[in-house]
């Protein structure tokens, strides 16, 4: 088992006196495939966007890469961006930007590359990664719904983290095209020996891309295993997920 | 689920706004100045807004003709007509009118593109893309504010002085020169500066109002056009007050 990349310890996040996070603990170690299923309103979104730093929990620790988030001031919040990726349900791209300078936007902040031959060719080659070689320079409202969610893919990508959170990353999509995004995700993550952690309540999403499932309700995880053994579980509010 | 009163919102409305003032003075001078990104916000806020601002200027300075002519003439004071286009527009008329037609059109854009940044998640991510939304989107945008508006004025005000020498000429035998020399000689010093100091006030209460709006529109489609509205209603409600407040601290130290 590689080292620890991701550890939640008993967090807790309310809003307006609501709580959405109730109890949740979770370890991932680098090279996994997490994946969370859950209800919509379970606490999924509000669980990554703790672990990217975009929102802190009330109570409890969750340390990425052996730090504390929510100690983190401005510049160690930076340092740890440039090593974690966020790919948003809506892909959330630029829309007054190209693809290309949706691309070039994280590499001169994040990386801070400047050169032009290196932006072309990591950008070129993000681009064909996810199946996108002809569309550099498209705007955003000229791409498909599946050409959005690759094209939010490639972005996060391109400075190359070495953890990347999924936020719904097949929601809106036709199963087709939802399976093509599960498998590319599957490809990246041994292509780029990412960690994932796929926030999905998409079935086949899970099978395909998920090393280990955990399953959330009411901001607590309820079980944790193989996709195999929570779709065989002898619990039946489990095993109502996988129908 | 805890109700806040009206007095507390208020008070945390008021808040939220220091805070947010805050942080814009505090990223201006930040390292990483997004340089490329002020200049294209100076063209969209600048150049994309002189079709307007000249045709709303001409016509001022047409129709203030128009209408005192009549009055003028019965005194037999038409030759204050340059006189008083020039001092009322300068002073005045053109600051505040152009301000509202830049609240309309400025704020509102600013205030439903920040919104719609911020429901479609964008704002999110350009954080997590290791960048400063505030540096990136606010500082720039309410910069451009503050250099565009008061350019934007001068401009309109030249535009009203040559609308009112067109007016003056088709109504009667008045040279380009004799107008112009008029118009311009009626001014000093404390016509022209104050006015031009306020107009960067209102230069900054528009650009604020719109990223502020922006910045905190809830979620949903619903709250951009809220954004766009109440970013038009209250950048015009601050410029009328900054008015009164510039014209008051003007008169006391220059006329007292």
């Amino acid at each position: 088992m590689g080292e620890t990349v991701i550890e939640i310890k008993g967090i807790k996040k309310s809003f307006g006196g609501i709580e959405v996070l109730s109890d949740i603990s979770l370890t991932v170690n680098k090279g996994e495939n997490v994946v969370i299923l859950g209800k919509s309103g379970s606490g999924k979104s509000v669980t990554i966007k703790c672990i990217s730093g975009l929102l802190t929990q009330d109570e409890g620790s969750l340390k990425v890469f052996g730090e504390e988030v929510k100690d983190m001031d401005e510049d160690a919040l930076k340092a740890l961006r440039c090593r974690l990726g966020f790919l948003f349900q809506s892909a959330a791209l630029y829309d007054s930007m190209s693809v290309r300078e949706n691309l070039i936007f994280p590499l001169k902040r994040i990386l801070k590359v400047k050169d032009k031959a290196e932006i072309e060719k990591r950008c070129t080659e993000v681009l064909e990664a996810v199946g996108l070689g002809d569309a550099i320079d498209k705007m955003p409202s000229d791409l498909s719904g599946g050409m959005r969610k690759r094209m939010g893919l490639a972005r996060t990508l391109v400075v190359r983290p070495e953890i990347i959170l999924y936020d719904e990353p097949t929601t809106g999509l036709d199963t087709i095209t939802s399976k093509e995004i599960s498998q590319l995700i599957l490809d990246i993550q041994q292509q780029y020996q990412a960690t994932s952690v796929i926030i999905t309540h998409d079935i086949p999403c899970a099978r395909i891309t998920g090393d280990r499932v955990l399953i959330i309700n009411e901001g607590k995880f309820i079980a944790e295993g193989s996709f195999e053994e929570l779709e065989n579980s002898e619990d039946k509010f489990i095993r109502s997920f996988f129908k | 689920m805890f109700k806040q009163l009206p007095f507390t919102q208020t008070l945390v409305y008021m808040a939220d706004q220091a805070y947010f003032l805050k942080s814009f003075f505090r990223n201006i001078f930040k390292k990483g100045f997004e340089w490329e990104e002020l200049f294209r916000q100076l063209y969209i806020i600048g150049y994309k807004s002189i079709g307007i601002i000249t045709l709303t200027g001409f016509i001022l300075g047409v129709v203030l003709t128009l209408q005192s002519a009549p009055t003028l003439k019965e005194f037999g004071a038409e030759s204050y007509i340059p006189r008083m286009v020039s001092v009322s527009i300068i002073r005045e008329i053109g600051p505040v009118i152009i301000a509202l037609i830049c609240a309309g059109k400025i704020a509102s854009s600013i205030g439903a593109e920040l919104g719609s940044m911020n429901v479609t998640e964008q704002i999110a991510a350009m954080e997590v893309s290791g960048a400063n939304p505030v540096q990136f989107l606010v500082v720039t945008r309410i910069l451009a504010c503050i250099i565009m508006v008061p350019l934007l004025t001068v401009f309109s005000d030249a535009m009203s002085i040559v609308g009112g020498y067109v007016a003056s000429s088709l109504g009667g035998d008045i040279s380009a020169k004799l107008y112009f020399t008029k118009a311009l000689t009626a001014l000093d010093f404390s016509d022209v500066l104050p006015a031009f100091i306020k107009t960067i006030f209102f230069g900054f209460a528009i650009g604020f109002v719109g990223c502020f709006k922006g910045f905190n529109s809830n979620n949903g489609t619903a709250s951009v056009g809220v954004a766009a509205n109440s970013a038009v209603v209250t950048a015009s409600i601050w410029i009328i007050i900054i008015d009164g407040i510039v014209v008051q601290v003007s008169n006391s130290l220059l006329y007292s």
